[in-house]
């Protein structure tokens, strides 16, 4: 197994096409520095991330995801992102079952305009599955 | 519709302990519209069955299907071939079609990954209500089509009960009183002169235990 220090963990972004892909988008025109090791799924909304997506993102190896929408209120088709809170919240139910831990998921909701927040975000989760270690189902 | 609820993933892991071949067969009917055994329920399933095995270092085989129907043979028949090659079926159907496979194939073992709760319908998204009870003697057409049997708490058939405050249940004080409702309901559509007719004591013959119904 890869040790602590050397452990890049690979982190998927389920990103709405509204807010945090184009936050995304926007960090990188801002020049704004955040850790490679998340890799951005772009969903029309954030509403649209099933279940079952965020399953075989760990199933296959995945050591963190999240899931980013619109600022509560902000919607693009109206409340997409509290449909996708509610899965994310069952999902970590299942985590936590399993023996994986819902902390390697997580929801943030944030607006077009916050570069800076979707780059905290990257890092947050980044340290957050750094900690954690590798997904015990990647070794496997 | 028939509404269950799927068991914890703890329960299910237990159940299935000690086979290597297990095929999770899902229900295109009732408990998919429940939520609780379509075909994505069942790739749910086998996606957190597959991480815990791996977790614990287990490499189990998981096959995933979803029939039409589990409550009737003719649509067993497509799986007869999955049939030979696992040692147990975990249903995600109703207790019905957990005994539908387990008659269509008496030589598999077929464990049941939901439990099944009652007759009901969806109030609002992720919410089903009892509605019905299947006594067999069905008397709706005289209680404003509000089915006391089921929903008054305590069954009766002359209500309401002393028990009734502001028209909720002293059982359950979330619940309505079915007698109130029935009252209500009645008032509307003007029949109020039902309210006063007496209800004998229901015929428990009419379904004996296990029911069997037959076309004459």
């Amino acid at each position: 197994m890869t040790s602590q220090s050397q452990f890049e963990p690979q982190i998927i972004a389920f990103a709405c096409h509204y807010c945090a892909y184009a936050a995304a988008d926007l960090a990188g025109i801002m020049r704004l520095q955040y850790p490679t090791n998340i890799r951005i799924i772009k969903l029309p909304c954030s509403g649209t991330v099933d279940l079952l997506h965020i399953l075989k993102a760990f199933e296959q190896g995945a050591d963190g995801v999240f899931v980013a929408g619109c600022l509560k209120g902000g919607c693009h088709f109206i409340e997409g992102n509290i449909r996708a809170e509610r899965r994310v919240e069952r999902a970590k139910g299942i985590l936590d079952s399993i023996g994986l831990g819902r902390d390697r998921l997580e929801m943030f909701f944030l607006s077009a305009s916050e570069a800076p927040r979707f780059a905290e975000a990257a890092r947050e989760m980044t340290e957050r599955i750094r900690r954690l270690g590798p997904s015990p189902i990647k070794g496997v | 519709m028939i509404v269950a609820k799927q068991k914890p993933l703890e329960e299910i892991r237990e159940m299935i302990e000690g086979y290597e071949r297990i095929l999770v067969l899902g229900c295109g009917t009732c408990t998919a519209i429940c939520l609780a055994g379509g075909d994505k329920e069942v790739a749910v399933l086998v996606s957190s069955l597959r991480m815990a095995d791996k977790i614990s270092g287990k490499n189990r085989l998981f096959r995933e299907h979803t029939v039409e129907r589990q409550c009737e043979w003719e649509f067993l028949d497509e799986i007869e071939e999955q049939v030979k090659e696992v040692d147990a079926i975990l249903s995600l159907g109703c207790g019905v079609g957990v005994q539908a496979i387990s008659e269509r194939f008496p030589e598999i073992l077929v464990l049941p990954g939901l439990d099944t709760l009652f007759m009901g319908m969806p109030q609002e998204e992720g919410i089903w209500i009892e509605r019905c009870s299947g006594c067999g003697n069905c008397i709706l057409d005289e209680t404003g089509g509000i089915c006391p049997i089921t929903r008054c708490a305590k069954g009766l058939l002359n209500g309401p009960c002393g028990g009734t405050r502001d028209g909720k249940c002293e059982v359950d004080p979330e619940k309505d009183c079915a007698w109130t409702l029935i009252y209500q309901r009645l008032e509307k559509q003007g029949k109020l002169e039902l309210f006063d007719e007496y209800h004998p004591p229901r015929n428990f013959q009419v379904v004996m235990r296990p029911g069997k119904f037959m076309i004459k």
